[in-house]
């Protein structure tokens, strides 16, 4: 029996990797189509988000059998639980660059540097990407101290989102004419802050299945790392 | 080698549930435990306390020693040959091994209910009331007062009621047992021991057993060993943790089975060892 629970634990490892790497490449991807406007890469984007949902629910099938099946406890059990918490995350971060892969087919025109610049897109999907890059390599090293990492850097999300508002309202005064088009990019920056929440909350399932500890709704002050 | 303690997060043993350890807080009280069969030591200084009206689990591999500590409280070993002990045991702050002790005085107070169900070869009448009737007791009134009663605590009345002179024999696996447990019931004990009361059951009728035990601890204190990890979880509040004849991890049952403190706690229960 154990030997066969280390098989269906692996089984599901690999496939919340698997959603994790897809939903991380989603993510570089649509960061390079609205560098390039490249609306090939968004389709592709959209193409892809089947490939998500097909994950998600092959991992949801996982969880229920190895809960139905094996009985899983203590450290097998937070796996389970951690894994199907993750599941749903990944699968919602999928939509938000489903999302914004259509606001860049809908958006119709590159956008120019400085509008980029003064949004700070950039830096918005660097961080969400890093983010995301920390808790794939965190969970494949079982390293919680590159899952706290995670903490840091979403407060940068946070507070580049926070100031949004205050920049896209002086970019639409400036340029009434180009209003629905700032109007997405806002949409893009709050979805970005999205994808830090939801990569932050992976973050704390990860800690919980390895160090039996709950995170959730704990406040952290700036320097905290989560502990 | 296994590690004593999980890295890196473990923190303190915790060896004891909840209460602080003063004696009087336990029903039971194993202290400084060994035992011998000849030569072999079969435990080794275990000390655990056990809280009344509480249900306490003991699991481990087979060999490690939990059944033999469990016969400890109503002096099952004290026939086994070669078997010899250190330590004491405390049942309401008395030695159990005290030379003075009656052992049927302690029966009376600590009832057992074994693997197997093992019904006399008499009515479910007379199993349930044999209990009384060597105790001298002959008022046949509260004798069957007693037997209704023990057989409703049991769960077992309202499906025997109109077939008490029926042989116990022709019950069903699972019914024999809850017979057993109403034969123990029927003395007035403060403690009930079991020793695997599952293991030779169907689900079903494990589920009846689970059930009943749950109903029992308003008024018992109940020790229960058990290879079944689910079963260990869902009825008791504390578990002991054997190995080899040590007490590796003893505490609070959502807590061994959520987040245990010892690796070898941890695979035997994930069923990585055992």
């Amino acid at each position: 029996m154990s030997q066969h629970i280390d098989t269906e634990i692996k089984l599901l490892k690999d496939n919340v990797l698997e959603l994790m790497f897809l939903v991380k490449n989603q993510l570089e991807k649509g960061q390079r189509a609205l560098d390039n406007f490249d609306e090939e890469l968004a389709h592709e984007i959209m193409a892809n988000e089947k490939r998500v949902d097909s994950l998600e629910l092959t991992i949801d099938r996982d969880c229920e059998e190895l809960l139905a099946l094996h009985n899983p406890v203590a450290v097998d059990l937070r796996f389970v639980m951690a894994a199907f918490k993750i599941n749903s995350d990944l699968e919602r971060v999928g939509d938000h660059a489903n999302s914004i892969a259509k606001y860049i087919v809908d958006f119709g025109r590159q956008i120019d540097d400085k509008t980029f610049e003064s949004m700070r897109l950039k830096e918005m999907y660097d961080t969400s990407i890093k983010m995301m890059s920390n808790v794939f390599n965190a969970f494949i090293t079982e390293d919680t101290e590159l899952a706290r990492k995670v903490f840091k850097l979403d407060k940068t999300l946070n507070k580049i989102n926070r100031e949004t508002s205050k920049v896209t309202a002086k970019l639409i005064k400036e340029d009434v004419e180009q209003t629905q088009n700032y109007l997405y990019l806002f949409s893009i920056i709050r979805k970005l802050e999205r994808v830090g929440d939801l990569t932050k909350n992976i973050a704390e399932e990860l800690i919980f299945y390895m160090e039996a500890k709950v995170l959730k709704h704990k406040k952290r002050n700036s320097n905290n790392n989560g502990n | 080698m296994e590690s004593e303690t999980k890295s890196p997060k473990a923190t303190q043993e915790k060896t004891e549930p909840k209460m602080d350890s003063k004696s009087q807080n336990y029903k039971l009280h194993a202290k400084n435990i060994d035992v011998f069969y000849d030569d072999f030591k079969a435990i080794n200084n275990i000390s655990l306390g056990i809280l009344e009206k509480s249900i306490t689990a003991f699991i481990g591999p087979s060999g490690c020693g939990k059944s033999t500590f469990l016969r400890l409280f109503n002096r099952m070993n004290d026939y086994i040959d070669g078997f010899s002990m250190n330590g004491n045991i405390l049942l309401d702050d008395k030695n159990i091994y005290d030379p003075d002790l009656k052992v049927e005085e302690l029966r009376k107070t600590v009832g057992m209910v074994f693997q197997k169900p093992n019904p006399f070869p008499k009515s479910i009448y007379e199993n349930v009331a044999y209990g009384l009737r060597i105790q001298g007791i002959k008022d046949e009134d509260f004798i069957e007062e007693r037997v209704i009663t023990s057989l409703k605590q049991a769960t077992l009345f309202s499906e025997i009621e109109d077939n008490l002179d029926k042989s116990a024999l022709s019950l069903s696996g699972g019914q024999q047992q809850r017979l057993c447990i109403a034969r123990a019931l029927a003395v007035k004990p403060s403690v009930l021991l079991m020793d695997e009361p599952t293991s030779a059951l169907d689900p079903i009728s494990s589920g009846k057993i689970e059930d009943l035990v749950h109903e029992l601890k308003k008024d018992y204190t109940i020790v229960i060993v058990t290879h079944n990890m689910q079963q260990a979880g869902r009825v008791s509040d504390n578990t002991a943790f054997l190995y080899m004849g040590s007490l590796i991890e003893y505490g609070d049952t959502q807590k061994i089975f959520t987040n245990p403190e010892k690796d070898r706690t941890q695979n035997y229960i994930t069923g990585r060892f055992g």
